[in-house]
Protein backbone atom coordinates (compact mmCIF):
# COMPACT_ATOMS: atom_id res chain seq x y z
CA UNK A 1 0.00 0.00 0.00
CA UNK A 2 2.70 2.82 0.92
CA UNK A 3 5.11 1.59 -2.08
CA UNK A 4 1.56 2.13 -4.28
CA UNK A 5 1.03 5.84 -3.04
CA UNK A 6 4.71 6.60 -3.24
CA UNK A 7 4.74 5.72 -6.94
CA UNK A 8 1.59 7.92 -7.63
CA UNK A 9 3.85 10.38 -6.34
CA UNK A 10 6.56 9.67 -7.91
CA UNK A 11 4.26 9.80 -11.95
CA UNK A 12 2.47 12.55 -10.19
CA UNK A 13 5.96 14.19 -9.87
CA UNK A 14 7.30 13.40 -13.55
CA UNK A 15 4.41 14.52 -14.93
CA UNK A 16 4.73 17.85 -13.20
CA UNK A 17 8.46 18.11 -13.76
CA UNK A 18 7.63 17.74 -17.56
CA UNK A 19 4.77 21.13 -17.28
CA UNK A 20 7.26 22.72 -15.58
CA UNK A 21 10.27 22.53 -17.98
CA UNK A 22 7.61 23.21 -20.95
CA UNK A 23 6.62 25.95 -18.80
CA UNK A 24 9.89 27.63 -18.46
CA UNK A 25 10.82 27.09 -22.03
CA UNK A 26 8.07 28.92 -23.20
CA UNK A 27 8.05 31.86 -20.91
CA UNK A 28 11.99 31.92 -22.12
CA UNK A 29 10.14 32.11 -25.54
CA UNK A 30 7.83 34.72 -24.96
CA UNK A 31 9.84 37.33 -23.54
CA UNK A 32 12.55 36.28 -26.30
CA UNK A 33 10.32 37.61 -28.84
CA UNK A 34 8.60 40.20 -27.34
CA UNK A 35 12.13 41.31 -26.65
CA UNK A 36 12.73 41.03 -30.76
CA UNK A 37 9.99 42.80 -31.67
CA UNK A 38 10.66 45.32 -29.60
CA UNK A 39 14.41 45.60 -30.81
CA UNK A 40 12.77 45.71 -34.54
CA UNK A 41 15.69 42.74 -35.41
CA UNK A 42 12.37 40.81 -36.20
CA UNK A 43 9.00 42.66 -37.36
CA UNK A 44 5.67 41.37 -38.79
CA UNK A 45 5.10 43.42 -42.20
CA UNK A 46 2.14 43.44 -44.19
CA UNK A 47 1.71 39.22 -43.14
CA UNK A 48 5.21 38.43 -43.64
CA UNK A 49 7.69 37.94 -40.91
CA UNK A 50 10.76 40.11 -41.72
CA UNK A 51 14.26 39.35 -40.18
CA UNK A 52 16.01 36.62 -37.93
CA UNK A 53 14.54 36.37 -34.51
CA UNK A 54 18.23 36.25 -32.76
CA UNK A 55 16.82 36.99 -28.86
CA UNK A 56 13.77 34.55 -29.27
CA UNK A 57 16.59 31.51 -30.10
CA UNK A 58 18.88 33.08 -27.73
CA UNK A 59 15.91 32.98 -24.53
CA UNK A 60 14.96 29.59 -25.62
CA UNK A 61 18.20 28.15 -25.93
CA UNK A 62 19.37 29.30 -22.97
CA UNK A 63 16.23 28.08 -21.31
CA UNK A 64 16.79 24.37 -22.72
CA UNK A 65 20.51 24.43 -21.27
CA UNK A 66 19.51 25.24 -18.18
CA UNK A 67 16.68 22.79 -17.81
CA UNK A 68 18.92 20.15 -18.57
CA UNK A 69 21.91 21.57 -16.46
CA UNK A 70 19.11 21.82 -13.60
CA UNK A 71 18.04 18.34 -14.21
CA UNK A 72 21.21 16.67 -13.72
CA UNK A 73 23.26 19.02 -11.82
CA UNK A 74 20.58 20.77 -9.96
CA UNK A 75 21.35 19.22 -7.43
CA UNK A 76 25.17 20.04 -6.90
CA UNK A 77 24.08 23.75 -7.65
CA UNK A 78 21.90 23.93 -4.68
CA UNK A 79 24.48 22.18 -2.33
CA UNK A 80 26.87 24.25 -3.83
CA UNK A 81 24.66 27.52 -3.59
CA UNK A 82 24.30 26.72 0.35
CA UNK A 83 28.28 25.87 0.70
CA UNK A 84 27.27 22.81 1.84
CA UNK A 85 30.41 19.66 2.18
CA UNK A 86 30.37 15.75 2.06
CA UNK A 87 29.08 14.66 5.85
CA UNK A 88 32.04 12.57 6.90
CA UNK A 89 32.04 10.09 10.16
CA UNK A 90 34.54 12.42 11.92
CA UNK A 91 32.63 13.26 14.69
CA UNK A 92 30.48 11.39 17.17
CA UNK A 93 27.64 13.15 16.21
CA UNK A 94 28.30 12.81 12.27
CA UNK A 95 28.69 8.99 12.73
CA UNK A 96 25.41 9.11 13.89
CA UNK A 97 23.68 11.29 11.27
CA UNK A 98 25.15 8.31 8.88
CA UNK A 99 23.54 5.68 11.05
CA UNK A 100 20.39 7.24 10.78
CA UNK A 101 20.17 7.83 7.25
CA UNK A 102 21.36 4.07 6.77
CA UNK A 103 18.32 2.78 9.26
CA UNK A 104 16.12 5.29 7.75
CA UNK A 105 16.97 4.18 4.20
CA UNK A 106 16.34 0.39 5.08
CA UNK A 107 12.70 1.54 6.18
CA UNK A 108 12.04 3.22 3.05
CA UNK A 109 13.72 0.53 1.32
CA UNK A 110 15.87 2.47 -0.64
CA UNK A 111 19.81 3.36 -1.24
CA UNK A 112 21.05 5.70 0.93
CA UNK A 113 21.28 9.11 -0.05
CA UNK A 114 24.68 10.78 0.11
CA UNK A 115 24.85 12.64 3.29
CA UNK A 116 26.20 16.37 3.21
CA UNK A 117 26.11 19.36 6.14
CA UNK A 118 26.01 22.92 5.92
CA UNK A 119 27.24 25.35 8.49
CA UNK A 120 24.04 27.51 9.67
CA UNK A 121 22.89 28.51 12.80
CA UNK A 122 19.51 27.38 13.04
CA UNK A 123 18.43 23.25 12.76
CA UNK A 124 17.53 22.49 9.34
CA UNK A 125 17.68 20.23 6.70
CA UNK A 126 16.91 19.46 2.86
CA UNK A 127 16.48 16.72 0.00
CA UNK A 128 17.89 17.13 -3.20
CA UNK A 129 18.71 15.00 -6.14
CA UNK A 130 16.57 14.08 -9.19
CA UNK A 131 15.85 10.55 -8.55
CA UNK A 132 16.71 8.06 -5.36
CA UNK A 133 20.14 7.26 -7.05
CA UNK A 134 21.26 10.55 -6.95
CA UNK A 135 19.78 11.68 -3.74
CA UNK A 136 21.72 14.00 -1.21
CA UNK A 137 20.51 15.03 2.44
CA UNK A 138 21.90 17.82 3.89
CA UNK A 139 21.95 18.67 7.12
CA UNK A 140 22.67 21.85 8.89
CA UNK A 141 25.32 21.32 11.65
CA UNK A 142 23.11 23.17 14.23
CA UNK A 143 20.63 20.36 13.41
CA UNK A 144 23.51 17.56 14.55
CA UNK A 145 24.46 19.41 17.33
CA UNK A 146 20.85 19.75 19.27
CA UNK A 147 18.94 17.23 18.21
CA UNK A 148 18.81 12.97 19.91
CA UNK A 149 18.45 10.61 17.62
CA UNK A 150 15.10 10.16 18.37
CA UNK A 151 14.68 13.48 16.68
CA UNK A 152 16.83 12.89 14.13
CA UNK A 153 15.17 9.81 13.17
CA UNK A 154 11.93 12.09 12.35
CA UNK A 155 13.58 14.52 10.34
CA UNK A 156 15.84 12.25 8.39
CA UNK A 157 12.70 10.10 7.55
CA UNK A 158 11.11 13.52 6.54
CA UNK A 159 13.39 14.08 3.95
CA UNK A 160 13.79 10.29 2.80
CA UNK A 161 10.13 10.32 1.75
CA UNK A 162 11.01 13.70 -0.25
CA UNK A 163 13.32 11.52 -2.07
CA UNK A 164 11.56 7.81 -2.32
CA UNK A 165 8.28 10.07 -4.37
CA UNK A 166 10.60 12.23 -6.48
CA UNK A 167 9.94 16.02 -4.73
CA UNK A 168 13.05 16.35 -5.00
CA UNK A 169 13.51 16.34 -8.75
CA UNK A 170 10.72 18.50 -9.00
CA UNK A 171 11.66 20.67 -5.99
CA UNK A 172 15.00 21.10 -6.99
CA UNK A 173 14.13 21.91 -10.89
CA UNK A 174 11.97 24.21 -9.54
CA UNK A 175 14.54 26.15 -7.22
CA UNK A 176 17.29 26.56 -10.32
CA UNK A 177 14.24 27.70 -12.19
CA UNK A 178 13.19 30.13 -9.99
CA UNK A 179 16.52 31.84 -10.25
CA UNK A 180 16.57 31.50 -13.98
CA UNK A 181 13.45 33.44 -14.15
CA UNK A 182 14.81 36.04 -12.19
CA UNK A 183 18.00 36.63 -13.55
CA UNK A 184 15.73 37.00 -17.22
CA UNK A 185 13.74 39.52 -15.34
CA UNK A 186 16.27 41.17 -14.44
CA UNK A 187 17.96 41.16 -17.42
CA UNK A 188 15.12 42.06 -19.29
CA UNK A 189 14.94 45.25 -17.22
CA UNK A 190 18.65 46.35 -17.98
CA UNK A 191 18.03 45.78 -21.85
CA UNK A 192 15.01 47.77 -21.94
CA UNK A 193 17.09 50.39 -19.95
CA UNK A 194 19.94 50.70 -21.66
CA UNK A 195 19.33 49.59 -25.52
CA UNK A 196 16.50 48.16 -25.67
CA UNK A 197 14.43 51.43 -26.90
CA UNK A 198 17.16 52.62 -28.78
CA UNK A 199 15.28 50.65 -31.81
CA UNK A 200 12.92 53.34 -31.77
CA UNK A 201 14.54 56.11 -33.64
CA UNK A 202 14.71 54.34 -36.92
CA UNK A 203 11.15 54.25 -37.68
CA UNK A 204 9.94 57.29 -35.48
CA UNK A 205 8.06 57.98 -38.61
CA UNK A 206 5.96 55.46 -38.94
CA UNK A 207 2.90 56.06 -35.91
CA UNK A 208 0.94 53.14 -35.94
CA UNK A 209 4.48 50.71 -36.12
CA UNK A 210 5.36 52.74 -32.66
CA UNK A 211 2.32 52.31 -31.18
CA UNK A 212 2.16 48.55 -31.63
CA UNK A 213 6.30 48.20 -30.64
CA UNK A 214 5.42 50.11 -27.40
CA UNK A 215 2.33 47.83 -26.67
CA UNK A 216 4.23 44.69 -27.12
CA UNK A 217 7.25 46.49 -25.03
CA UNK A 218 4.93 46.89 -22.44
CA UNK A 219 3.86 43.44 -22.51
CA UNK A 220 7.26 42.40 -22.13
CA UNK A 221 7.90 44.97 -19.19
CA UNK A 222 4.58 43.28 -17.62
CA UNK A 223 5.59 39.79 -18.23
CA UNK A 224 8.95 40.26 -17.31
CA UNK A 225 7.53 41.41 -13.64
CA UNK A 226 5.16 39.29 -13.03
CA UNK A 227 6.90 36.20 -14.05
CA UNK A 228 9.55 36.01 -11.15
CA UNK A 229 6.46 36.98 -8.75
CA UNK A 230 4.65 33.48 -10.13
CA UNK A 231 7.47 31.23 -10.36
CA UNK A 232 7.27 31.84 -6.26
CA UNK A 233 4.18 31.45 -5.96
CA UNK A 234 4.42 28.25 -7.73
CA UNK A 235 6.91 27.02 -6.25
CA UNK A 236 5.58 27.54 -2.61
CA UNK A 237 2.05 26.04 -3.72
CA UNK A 238 3.55 23.01 -5.32
CA UNK A 239 5.64 22.63 -2.00
CA UNK A 240 3.31 23.44 1.02
CA UNK A 241 0.84 20.63 -0.30
CA UNK A 242 4.17 18.55 -0.34
CA UNK A 243 5.47 18.80 3.53
CA UNK A 244 1.87 16.99 5.03
CA UNK A 245 2.95 14.21 2.84
CA UNK A 246 6.51 13.76 3.66
CA UNK A 247 5.44 14.30 7.81
CA UNK A 248 3.39 11.27 7.03
CA UNK A 249 6.11 9.22 5.20
CA UNK A 250 8.13 10.16 8.01
CA UNK A 251 5.94 8.28 10.93
CA UNK A 252 5.39 5.96 7.96
CA UNK A 253 8.91 4.68 8.07
CA UNK A 254 10.06 5.44 11.43
CA UNK A 255 6.67 3.79 13.30
CA UNK A 256 7.00 6.30 15.96
CA UNK A 257 5.15 9.87 15.34
CA UNK A 258 6.68 11.16 18.70
CA UNK A 259 10.03 11.25 16.50
CA UNK A 260 9.24 13.84 14.19
CA UNK A 261 6.81 15.34 17.11
CA UNK A 262 10.16 16.22 18.99
CA UNK A 263 12.00 17.53 15.83
CA UNK A 264 9.53 19.94 14.89
CA UNK A 265 8.60 21.47 18.73
CA UNK A 266 12.16 21.78 19.15
CA UNK A 267 12.62 23.48 16.04
CA UNK A 268 9.53 25.63 17.03
CA UNK A 269 11.49 26.53 20.12
CA UNK A 270 13.96 28.41 18.12
CA UNK A 271 14.46 31.89 17.02
CA UNK A 272 17.04 32.10 14.81
CA UNK A 273 16.22 31.87 11.16
CA UNK A 274 18.33 30.33 8.25
CA UNK A 275 21.42 32.22 6.98
CA UNK A 276 21.59 31.28 3.53
CA UNK A 277 18.19 30.52 2.98
CA UNK A 278 17.47 32.20 0.24
CA UNK A 279 14.03 33.09 -2.09
CA UNK A 280 15.54 30.12 -4.63
CA UNK A 281 15.74 27.27 -2.32
CA UNK A 282 13.68 28.04 0.79
CA UNK A 283 11.21 25.32 -0.44
CA UNK A 284 13.73 22.67 -0.38
CA UNK A 285 14.00 22.98 3.54
CA UNK A 286 12.67 20.94 6.40
CA UNK A 287 11.18 24.24 7.82
CA UNK A 288 10.57 27.19 6.18
CA UNK A 289 14.53 28.82 6.40
CA UNK A 290 13.43 32.46 5.75
CA UNK A 291 10.71 34.19 8.51
CA UNK A 292 12.25 34.84 11.61
CA UNK A 293 8.71 34.09 13.69
CA UNK A 294 8.46 31.27 10.98
CA UNK A 295 5.08 30.78 9.22
CA UNK A 296 3.33 30.84 12.67
CA UNK A 297 0.18 33.45 10.97
CA UNK A 298 -1.95 31.83 9.01
CA UNK A 299 -4.39 33.84 7.24
CA UNK A 300 -4.89 33.22 3.73
CA UNK A 301 -1.98 35.80 2.75
CA UNK A 302 0.46 34.28 5.09
CA UNK A 303 -0.87 30.85 3.35
CA UNK A 304 -0.11 32.14 -0.35
CA UNK A 305 3.16 33.58 0.65
CA UNK A 306 4.88 30.68 2.50
CA UNK A 307 6.76 27.64 1.08
CA UNK A 308 5.93 25.70 4.35
CA UNK A 309 2.19 24.52 6.26
CA UNK A 310 2.77 26.63 9.48
CA UNK A 311 4.25 24.67 12.21
CA UNK A 312 1.75 24.71 15.07
CA UNK A 313 -0.56 22.79 12.17
CA UNK A 314 1.78 20.31 11.49
CA UNK A 315 2.76 20.12 14.99
CA UNK A 316 -1.00 19.16 15.89
CA UNK A 317 -1.41 16.92 13.08
CA UNK A 318 1.37 14.42 14.29
CA UNK A 319 -0.04 15.01 18.19
CA UNK A 320 -3.02 13.75 16.70
CA UNK A 321 -1.64 10.42 15.45
CA UNK A 322 0.11 9.94 18.76
CA UNK A 323 -3.52 10.91 20.51
CA UNK A 324 -1.37 12.92 22.63
CA UNK A 325 -2.06 16.63 23.85
CA UNK A 326 1.81 17.43 23.84
CA UNK A 327 5.29 15.85 24.15
CA UNK A 328 5.41 17.31 27.45
CA UNK A 329 3.25 14.84 28.98
CA UNK A 330 5.37 11.91 27.50
CA UNK A 331 7.08 10.85 30.20
CA UNK A 332 9.33 7.99 28.58
CA UNK A 333 11.05 9.94 26.17
CA UNK A 334 14.00 8.06 27.99
CA UNK A 335 13.86 5.41 25.34
CA UNK A 336 14.86 7.19 22.72
CA UNK A 337 18.29 5.90 22.36
CA UNK B 1 -12.94 -10.36 -35.04
CA UNK B 2 -10.48 -7.16 -34.39
CA UNK B 3 -12.54 -6.62 -31.64
CA UNK B 4 -11.98 -10.37 -30.25
CA UNK B 5 -8.41 -9.74 -31.07
CA UNK B 6 -7.84 -6.63 -29.09
CA UNK B 7 -9.49 -8.41 -26.02
CA UNK B 8 -7.07 -11.14 -26.11
CA UNK B 9 -4.38 -9.13 -26.58
CA UNK B 10 -5.43 -6.86 -23.68
CA UNK B 11 -5.60 -10.09 -21.56
CA UNK B 12 -2.10 -11.14 -22.90
CA UNK B 13 -0.70 -7.58 -21.44
CA UNK B 14 -2.45 -7.50 -18.25
CA UNK B 15 -1.50 -11.27 -17.63
CA UNK B 16 2.33 -10.29 -18.41
CA UNK B 17 2.08 -7.40 -16.18
CA UNK B 18 0.86 -8.90 -13.14
CA UNK B 19 2.95 -12.25 -13.57
CA UNK B 20 5.99 -9.79 -13.66
CA UNK B 21 4.59 -7.64 -10.68
CA UNK B 22 4.35 -10.96 -8.56
CA UNK B 23 8.17 -11.83 -9.64
CA UNK B 24 9.16 -8.47 -8.57
CA UNK B 25 7.52 -8.68 -5.67
CA UNK B 26 9.52 -12.10 -4.61
CA UNK B 27 12.75 -10.43 -5.61
CA UNK B 28 11.83 -7.52 -3.54
CA UNK B 29 11.63 -10.31 -0.24
CA UNK B 30 14.37 -11.98 -1.23
CA UNK B 31 16.51 -8.32 -1.26
CA UNK B 32 15.10 -7.71 1.80
CA UNK B 33 15.81 -10.93 3.24
CA UNK B 34 19.22 -10.63 2.67
CA UNK B 35 19.94 -6.52 4.04
CA UNK B 36 18.35 -8.45 7.77
CA UNK B 37 20.92 -11.23 7.33
CA UNK B 38 23.33 -8.36 6.67
CA UNK B 39 22.58 -6.50 9.73
CA UNK B 40 22.68 -10.09 11.85
CA UNK B 41 26.05 -11.14 10.86
CA UNK B 42 27.16 -7.29 11.87
CA UNK B 43 26.25 -7.90 15.11
CA UNK B 44 27.47 -11.09 15.08
CA UNK B 45 30.83 -9.40 14.88
CA UNK B 46 29.73 -6.89 17.42
CA UNK B 47 28.87 -8.99 20.14
CA UNK B 48 32.26 -10.23 20.97
CA UNK B 49 33.47 -6.60 21.10
CA UNK B 50 31.00 -5.79 23.29
CA UNK B 51 32.09 -8.79 25.46
CA UNK B 52 35.61 -7.08 25.99
CA UNK B 53 34.68 -3.48 26.24
CA UNK B 54 32.32 -4.11 29.64
CA UNK B 55 34.50 -6.71 30.84
CA UNK B 56 35.44 -4.31 33.70
CA UNK B 57 32.59 -2.75 34.10
CA UNK B 58 29.40 -4.82 34.59
CA UNK B 59 29.53 -7.05 37.26
CA UNK B 60 25.61 -7.96 37.55
CA UNK B 61 24.61 -8.09 33.92
CA UNK B 62 27.22 -11.11 33.88
CA UNK B 63 23.66 -12.80 33.21
CA UNK B 64 22.30 -11.25 30.28
CA UNK B 65 25.71 -10.81 28.41
CA UNK B 66 25.95 -14.68 28.87
CA UNK B 67 22.65 -15.10 27.71
CA UNK B 68 23.40 -12.95 24.34
CA UNK B 69 26.93 -14.83 23.74
CA UNK B 70 24.90 -18.31 24.26
CA UNK B 71 22.24 -17.14 22.02
CA UNK B 72 24.79 -16.21 19.09
CA UNK B 73 26.45 -19.49 19.66
CA UNK B 74 22.65 -20.98 18.63
CA UNK B 75 22.34 -18.58 15.73
CA UNK B 76 25.43 -19.39 14.24
CA UNK B 77 25.34 -22.59 14.39
CA UNK B 78 21.32 -23.19 13.85
CA UNK B 79 20.41 -25.23 10.86
CA UNK B 80 16.98 -24.56 10.25
CA UNK B 81 15.86 -20.96 10.01
CA UNK B 82 12.98 -21.18 12.97
CA UNK B 83 15.66 -22.17 15.54
CA UNK B 84 17.89 -19.34 14.17
CA UNK B 85 15.34 -16.72 14.21
CA UNK B 86 14.38 -17.54 17.66
CA UNK B 87 18.23 -17.40 18.98
CA UNK B 88 18.31 -14.22 17.02
CA UNK B 89 15.31 -12.90 18.76
CA UNK B 90 16.86 -13.89 22.03
CA UNK B 91 19.48 -11.64 20.98
CA UNK B 92 17.73 -8.81 20.04
CA UNK B 93 15.79 -8.70 23.89
CA UNK B 94 19.19 -9.08 25.27
CA UNK B 95 20.72 -6.04 23.47
CA UNK B 96 18.15 -4.12 24.05
CA UNK B 97 18.43 -4.62 27.66
CA UNK B 98 22.36 -4.21 28.02
CA UNK B 99 22.29 -1.07 25.66
CA UNK B 100 19.94 0.23 28.23
CA UNK B 101 21.66 -0.71 30.94
CA UNK B 102 24.53 1.11 29.88
CA UNK B 103 22.73 4.32 30.33
CA UNK B 104 23.56 3.35 34.65
CA UNK B 105 26.92 3.31 33.78
CA UNK B 106 28.60 7.04 33.71
CA UNK B 107 32.16 5.35 33.49
CA UNK B 108 31.05 3.51 30.46
CA UNK B 109 29.94 6.64 29.03
CA UNK B 110 32.66 8.37 29.70
CA UNK B 111 34.94 5.54 27.42
CA UNK B 112 34.79 6.83 23.95
CA UNK B 113 35.58 3.06 22.53
CA UNK B 114 32.59 2.11 24.65
CA UNK B 115 30.31 4.91 23.48
CA UNK B 116 31.62 4.23 19.92
CA UNK B 117 30.85 1.04 20.56
CA UNK B 118 27.45 1.62 21.81
CA UNK B 119 26.37 4.02 18.47
CA UNK B 120 27.30 0.72 16.39
CA UNK B 121 24.77 -1.27 18.66
CA UNK B 122 22.28 1.13 18.76
CA UNK B 123 22.61 1.63 14.84
CA UNK B 124 22.82 -2.20 13.84
CA UNK B 125 19.92 -3.16 16.56
CA UNK B 126 17.42 -0.02 14.32
CA UNK B 127 18.95 -1.24 10.93
CA UNK B 128 17.66 -5.07 12.31
CA UNK B 129 14.47 -3.39 13.40
CA UNK B 130 13.57 -1.17 9.67
CA UNK B 131 15.50 -3.98 7.75
CA UNK B 132 12.60 -6.60 9.28
CA UNK B 133 9.60 -4.37 8.93
CA UNK B 134 10.83 -3.08 5.38
CA UNK B 135 10.91 -7.26 4.56
CA UNK B 136 7.30 -7.07 5.78
CA UNK B 137 5.94 -4.73 4.03
CA UNK B 138 7.19 -6.32 1.25
CA UNK B 139 5.28 -9.45 2.27
CA UNK B 140 2.04 -7.65 2.92
CA UNK B 141 2.12 -6.52 -0.50
CA UNK B 142 2.73 -9.81 -2.04
CA UNK B 143 0.15 -11.52 -0.06
CA UNK B 144 -2.35 -8.91 -0.46
CA UNK B 145 -1.90 -9.22 -4.38
CA UNK B 146 -1.72 -13.54 -4.32
CA UNK B 147 -4.62 -13.55 -2.13
CA UNK B 148 -6.95 -10.80 -3.52
CA UNK B 149 -8.95 -11.03 -7.00
CA UNK B 150 -8.34 -11.29 -9.88
CA UNK B 151 -4.28 -11.54 -9.31
CA UNK B 152 -4.82 -14.62 -7.70
CA UNK B 153 -5.40 -16.33 -10.28
CA UNK B 154 -1.56 -16.12 -12.07
CA UNK B 155 -0.66 -16.88 -8.67
CA UNK B 156 -1.89 -20.17 -8.42
CA UNK B 157 -1.97 -20.79 -11.78
CA UNK B 158 2.28 -20.24 -11.74
CA UNK B 159 2.53 -21.42 -7.82
CA UNK B 160 3.65 -18.11 -5.91
CA UNK B 161 3.28 -18.80 -2.38
CA UNK B 162 2.28 -16.57 0.12
CA UNK B 163 6.03 -15.35 2.12
CA UNK B 164 6.01 -15.61 6.23
CA UNK B 165 6.21 -12.50 7.88
CA UNK B 166 8.94 -12.17 10.04
CA UNK B 167 7.82 -12.26 13.57
CA UNK B 168 10.39 -10.81 16.31
CA UNK B 169 10.63 -10.80 19.63
CA UNK B 170 9.78 -6.94 20.04
CA UNK B 171 5.64 -7.96 19.75
CA UNK B 172 6.54 -9.60 22.73
CA UNK B 173 8.25 -7.16 24.34
CA UNK B 174 5.81 -4.88 23.70
CA UNK B 175 3.95 -6.03 26.29
CA UNK B 176 4.56 -4.33 29.63
CA UNK B 177 5.63 -6.91 32.46
CA UNK B 178 4.14 -6.36 35.94
CA UNK B 179 6.89 -7.21 38.43
CA UNK B 180 6.34 -5.26 41.30
CA UNK B 181 9.59 -3.23 40.56
CA UNK B 182 12.08 -6.18 42.01
CA UNK B 183 13.80 -5.94 38.95
CA UNK B 184 14.39 -1.93 38.46
CA UNK B 185 17.23 -0.77 37.92
CA UNK B 186 19.56 -0.50 41.76
CA UNK B 187 20.68 2.85 40.49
Amino acid sequence: MAASSFRTLEATNRRETVALVVAFIALFGALGLGLDFVARDFTYVNGQFVGFPVLTIAALAFAGVQSIVSFYSGGSLVLLSVHARPLTPDTPQHAVVLDVINEMALAARMPPPKPYVMDDPSPNAFATGRDPAHAVICVTQRLVDEMDREELQGVIGHEMSHVADYDTRTMTMIAVMVGGIAMLSDFVYRWMWFGGFGGRGRSSDNNRDNQTAMLISLAVIILAAVAPIFSQLLAMAVSRQREYLADASSVEFTRNPRALLRALEHIAKIESPLKQGTAGTAHLFMVNPREGARDDNEGFLDNLLSTHPPLPKRIARLQALLGAPSSATIAHATDAN
Amino acid sequence: MAVLLLIVAAMVVWVIAAYNRLVSLRNQIDNAWRQIDVQLKRRHDLIPNLVEAVKGYMQFERDTLTQVVEARAKAVSATDTASRMAAENQITAGMGKLLAVMENYPQLKSDQTVLKLQEELTTTENQIAYSRQAYNDVVLDLNTRIQSFPSNMIATNFGFKPADYFKGAAEDAAVPKVDLGMSAPRA
